[in-house]
């Protein structure tokens, strides 16, 4: 992917190349590799450790094809009665009005805004302090790591305080802004970009009379690349996943994001009299999984190159 | 680690423009910069400052909303309830963080051994949880958990066991830990992988032609480029662990006997400020949670940088 992105740009190959391409880093079948016998000990430990990994989510599934009296009468890791998969999607996706198929759009839209934005935000920023030198700019690094130490949520009171009195509260906006920023993402694109974006390009392009924003859209974003999928998948995560931040701003299911809409149908199983929807709260769990999952096993093999670059100069 | 990055080719290739272009003093960052600190200003210091505000004020019942000084923190710092909670995150970081970062480590240097079949299935499965959110992951161990449907009880009913309740009081917290443990092996795991791939190929070399064996690189070449990723992970399993949340508010539904209003200083806060509208003093909480998190991560990163050869 960087390859073709950089081949693309007028420089020569060895500045433009991201770090990770290199020989002194290893790929796979590496030297260390050839010489090394596998060890059956150590592949049957590790073993072990993907059983733990994998067996809840394989419960889930199992589980997911049962009917609600199944659920409770048969053993929970094996399938049991009538495959009932698909009634308990349909049951899922329309048990009221369908509400879920409403959880799901609007948590696709905190992702899409909230993680998309964030990432943005950072790479604009990590760029601005990896790239320029400008009045001010040790107090923004102190105040940005300074940050990163104060816990996200003991602030989510002051700030749920300071939204309702800002008229913030049960709008979509009071997910999406608290999302944008991802301090640890400014940290990553801005040591991505320290050696990812040469600074001969940067000057080439000012000699050529392109404006800074202008260089920064069509050179420097395509040699970022790396480092901003690594964020994208970090803000992707946190965004789809969030529960805390939505469960205390929203009060109206309308703009619920999936995590708080599932939270309230198990309340609503143990509530006497409630109406008893455990095969929805598992089937709406693993419908809420699926595209995360998804999107985590295509982009997993991007993380690395930007979590490298992190962690070296950590 | 200046070692590990001047070894790194981009700083070889390039021959020193690390540091930021150097021009005249103009402000072109600060348009790159300030649509972050917009926000960032706005959710962030905002909030810090409004709650400090919030935390030397009280409500009262005659006079309204008045000035009380330090009144709130000299409460939280007598108040049991807040120490109980804090002693129970404080007994969850000192067990459960040093296991998690314990197996995350053994799983990234057998991944990066090379002594794996399968390596890369392993790495992916074992950070897959990382994926799943933890509303979804606590209702599965939830139901799990379960004595009497779950499969903890399919067990007891099958084998004639009798595992204990794990949501029982004695062992709640254990059974969070689990949880959480579940959730972020497999982040940290990559985190110590991550580091241990930038390590160059030639120190390997160069050690096994000195004739170290593996324990001998692992133990004089791995760690030590290990030390700062373990780091971090310990300062973010700090912060997580004291803002423990998620797990223990959504496990409570199911076991309420056990899991207190006031089981973890976030839960703690969260409480007094939706269920007992005590806003001043839940700020003051939320503070004192703050300066205590940003203490002890900052002790565990100079434990871990003074170390450094």
């Amino acid at each position: 992917m960087s390859t073709t992105d950089q081949a693309r740009v007028n420089v020569p190959a060895s500045q433009a190349r991201a770090p990770r391409m290199s020989r002194y880093t290893r790929t796979n079948k590496s030297n260390q590799g050839l010489h090394t016998k596998k060890s059956i000990l150590l592949t049957i430990i590790m073993g072990a450790l993907v059983l733990y990994s994998l067996l809840p989510l394989f419960w889930l599934f199992v589980n997911s094809t049962k009917t609600q009296a199944e659920l409770l009468n048969s053993f929970g890791l094996w399938f049991s009665g009538p495959n009932a998969l698909w009634d308990n999607i349909v049951a899922t996706v329309t048990y009221n009005d369908g509400v879920f198929v409403r959880w799901f759009g609007n948590t696709l839209m905190y992702v899409v805004v909230g993680a998309g934005g964030a990432t943005f935000l950072a790479a604009l920023g990590g760029y601005g302090l990896a790239k320029f030198n400008f009045p001010g700019k040790k107090a923004v690094f102190a105040v940005v790591l300074g940050a990163v130490a104060i816990p996200g949520t003991a602030l989510a009171v002051p700030t749920f305080l300071m939204f309702s009195q800002m008229g913030l509260t049960n709008t979509p906006w009071a997910v999406i802004l608290p999302s944008l920023i991802s301090p640890f993402g400014l940290y990553l694109i801005w040591t991505y970009a320290l050696d990812a974006v040469p600074t001969e390009v940067l000057e080439a392009a000012r000699m050529d009379g392109a404006g800074e924003f202008r260089t920064f859209f069509t050179i420097s974003l395509k040699l970022l690349a790396p480092g901003l999928v690594t964020v994208l998948l970090f803000t992707l995560v946190a965004t789809w996943n969030n529960y805390f931040l939505p469960l205390i701003m929203l009060s109206e299911p309308t703009w619920y994001p999936l995590t708080v809409g599932l939270k309230q149908w198990s309340n609503q199983a143990q509530t006497v009299g409630g109406d008893v929807i455990y095969n929805l709260v598992i089937t709406g769990s693993m419908l809420t999984i699926i595209p995360i999952v998804v999107a985590f096993l295509f982009l997993q093999r991007y993380w690395q190159s930007g979590l490298a670059a992190g962690s070296v100069k950590a | 680690m200046t070692t590990l990055s001047t070894l790194t080719p981009s700083g070889q290739a390039l021959s020193g423009p690390r540091k930021p272009h150097v021009q005249k003093r103009d402000w072109t960052g600060w348009k790159f910069i300030a649509p972050f600190m917009v926000v960032f200003t706005l959710v962030l210091i905002a909030p810090v400052l409004y709650s400090i505000y919030l935390s030397f004020f009280k409500e009262q019942l005659v006079g309204g909303n008045s000035f009380v000084g330090f009144a709130n923190y000299g409460q939280a710092l007598t108040d049991p309830q807040f120490w109980e909670s804090m002693g129970r995150v404080t007994l969850f970081f000192v067990v459960q963080v040093p296991i998690m970062l314990g197996i995350a480590l053994f799983a990234a240097l057998a991944i990066d051994s090379a002594r794996l079949h399968l390596s890369s299935f392993f790495r992916i499965a074992i950070f897959l949880p990382y994926a799943v959110p933890a509303v979804v992951a606590t209702l599965m161990w939830g139901f799990m958990y379960g004595t009497k449907f779950g499969l903890v009880g399919n067990l007891n009913d099958f084998f004639h066991l009798a595992i204990p309740d794990p949501l029982g009081s004695s062992w709640v917290l254990a059974s969070i830990g689990n949880i959480v443990t579940w959730e972020f092996i497999g982040y940290n795991m990559i985190l110590f992988y991550a580091a241990l791939r930038v390590i160059p190929t030639d120190l390997y070399e160069a050690a096994s032609l000195d004739g170290a064996g593996a324990f001998r690189i692992i133990r004089s070449i791995k760690m030590p480029a290990l030390r700062p990723a373990i780091v971090i992970g310990g300062i973010f399993s700090v912060i997580g662990s004291f803002q423990l949340f998620n797990e223990p508010s959504i496990l409570q539904s199911l076991a309420p006997n056990t899991i207190s209003t006031y089981f973890s200083p976030n839960m703690y806060a969260y409480n007094l400020s939706f269920a007992g509208q005590q806003y001043n003093y839940s700020a003051t909480i939320a503070i004192i949670v703050g300066l205590f998190t940003a203490v002890i991560a900052y002790i565990v990163q100079n434990s871990g940088s003074r170390k450094e050869v």
